[in-house]
């Protein structure tokens, strides 16, 4: 299957990344590329066969339900592009 | 080099341990000597962040340690060089991208903290593909990373080499003499491809046998930690310590850690090592098909079976790969967005920062990974694609589960090729891809497996071999890689100053 420009602008966009128009051909081609050789897995039969969903099969574990962290505000802003009386301040993301 | 008795071109961690213990010399003496080694290969470009002052502090306070009898274990005073893609508590922490940029983790990784309570010395973190992504470390922000071996003859000469990838600068570092031994992460061969490439030691354990957190995750159902070293023994020494239960990674092993160390007996009288008819490929150069019997014939000489085995759906592993790593992967970088920490580009309106952002952030491989990862996952293909190559990992780790019956563990080379030269497969990234076929399908099915220096090839480059085990036999894998670098008696090195001037 070879994927249009057309096609990888929607992934983009999905993807939020900035895709420059001159560069959507290129890609397309190397993403057909990629997509047309895992395309062989189609001929492979799993019918009646199950997902995988956990590759190692361990135990779930259950902890304690008490507080064993805490008190870290400054460390947990230190990353923060600003702050504002111990709160995290972002630009605004809900419209 | 030689400095206050310290030889580095021969010296395994084991052996710093006897030395230290004994008094010959002191690790600020070891770390200084490592600083340094750091300092003159910078040509390399296997470390991103340097950490001396760190490193020393660390290796006086192991030091005071080991004068009053308090030494806690073998990695006690241990320089160890970090990738870069562990978050490290103060330091830098970037998985070699851009997006990271400035990125100062307020916490340290298990893998790490395991290693620093064993007393390990952090001498810096390692150059690596961005966010882990790549098999010949060219995808770094930070600039590719040069292999310090040189090819010796052929049409390579004269060319600098891609350490493999994507623990390059880890491999690159343990083979340069510049650690002692170094972690490394493994999604689909990132540990055992650039340890093949570089002639170290590396092992990707059980899914599940270390801890990611702190790891900054790539695809988390294939993402494991491991040591790169120098020797097997070494191998086992770090992972005793990297490895064990933790309650803040829910698909962590809660299962004790065995004595690697001490399952090395050098024993494998009746073991069956399975040999794939599926890992025989047509296009095979013929110095990997001669180390791949050589390899063989060692583990015959020691008492081994040989059994051919067939993993029939081993030819769908890299594809199925290449849909399941991408999906995962635009899933967990989903998260730099530039709002809360990192880079942040700004834009027209939110939309145009967030895309701004990332653009500027990615790499064209780690840009290419994620369009996969969305259109797999996206309507209408999800079925076909992700769902359809779910169900193939489930029949290559079948494969694997009903092979098991047959033989204790298989033996395969670890690579296809020796190192190749920096820009080579650059222009197709499915060529760059076929360089993970033989370690693929242990990380799809979760299995522990090492690759071994076993030879050089014509050229003098390093090739490895590479053992599979069922899950958690990493004491029997580790036996029988110590078989098999007892049979190869690798003791070549690259011909680099600190190395050339002992």
């Amino acid at each position: 299957m070879s994927l249009d420009t057309n096609t990888v602008r929607r992934i983009a966009r999905l993807a939020r990344l900035h895709i420059p128009e001159s560069e959507l051909d290129p890609l397309a081609s190397d993403l057909s590329n990629i997509i047309g050789w895992v395309e062989q897995l189609s001929e492979v039969k799993t019918d009646g066969i199950e997902p995988m969903t956990t590759v190692v099969e361990t135990a779930p574990h259950h902890r304690e339900d008490i507080v064993n962290d805490g008190g870290n505000s400054s460390k947990v802003l230190s990353n923060a592009p600003d702050s504002i009386d111990g709160f995290y301040t972002v630009i605004k993301v809900i419209e | 080099m030689m400095t206050s008795g310290i030889d580095l071109k021969y010296l395994t961690i084991s052996q710093a341990n006897q030395a230290l213990n004994a008094g010959d010399y002191t690790s600020h003496d070891l770390t200084q000597i490592h600083l340094d080694a750091m300092a003159a290969e910078r040509n390399l470009n296997s470390f991103i962040t340097e950490t001396p002052h760190r490193a020393l502090a660390m290796a006086e306070a192991s030091d005071k340690r080991r004068s009053k009898g308090e030494s806690i274990g073998p990695l006690d005073g241990i320089p160890l060089a970090i990738k870069d893609l562990f978050c490290t508590e103060e330091i830098l922490s970037t998985a070699a991208s851009r997006a990271l940029d400035g990125f100062i983790p307020s916490y340290e990784s298990t893998v790490t903290n395991n290693l620093w309570n064993a007393g390990a010395v952090l001498l810096g973190k390692t150059n690596m593909d961005e966010f882990a992504m790549g098999s010949a470390n060219v995808t770094s922000y930070y600039g590719n990373c040069i292999n310090p071996w040189k090819a010796s003859s052929g049409n390579l000469v004269g060319r600098d080499l891609v350490p493999g990838g994507s623990s390059g600068g880890s491999a690159a570092a343990v083979a340069a003499r510049l650690a002692l031994g170094a972690t490394g992460t493994d999604t689909g061969g990132s540990i055992r491809q650039p340890s093949s490439f570089c002639g170290v030691v590396g092992l990707k354990p059980t899914y599940g046998r270390c801890s990611r957190w702190g790891i900054i995750a790539f695809a988390s159902s294939l993402d494991q930690a491991g040591p790169i070293t120098r020797s097997v023994r070494d191998a086992a020494l770090m992972l005793a310590e990297m490895a064990g239960f933790d309650s803040k990674d829910s698909t962590s092993a809660n299962l004790p850690v065995p004595n690697y160390v001490e399952s090395l007996d050098g024993n494998i009288k009746g073991l069956r090592i399975g040999i794939p008819s599926e890992y025989k490929l047509g296009s095979m150069p013929d110095e990997i098909e001669d180390i791949w019997e050589q390899g063989r014939n060692w583990l015959l000489d020691a008492g081994a079976e040989v059994v051919d085995i067939s993993l029939p759906h081993t030819k769908y592993a890299l594809p199925s790969y290449y849909i399941i790593a991408p999906a995962e992967a635009s899933s967990n970088l989903a998260r730099y967005d530039g709002i809360r920490y990192g880079l942040r580009v700004e834009g027209e309106d939110l939309i145009d920062t967030y895309e701004k952002t990332r653009a500027a952030g990615f790499g064209d491989e780690v840009k290419r990974r994620i369009m996969i990862g969305t259109y797999v996952l996206s309507a209408g293909y999800y079925d076909a694609y992700y769902l359809q190559a779910q169900k193939v990992r489930t029949q290559i780790t079948n494969d694997f589960n009903s092979v098991w019956k047959q033989c204790d563990a298989i033996l395969t080379p670890t690579t296809p090729s020796a190192a190749f030269a920096i820009g080579d497969k650059m222009e197709d990234p499915i060529a760059m891809y076929l360089n993970d076929i033989f370690t693929v399908p242990a990380s799809m099915a979760g299995l522990p497996a090492i690759s071994i220096p076993a030879a050089l090839n014509k050229e003098g480059l390093p090739l490895g071999l590479h053992v599979i085990g069922p899950a958690f036999t990493e004491q029997m894998v580790l036996r029988i890689a110590e078989v098999i670098e007892a049979a190869a008696e690798f003791t070549a090195s690259p011909n680099i100053n600190n190395i050339a001037a002992g």
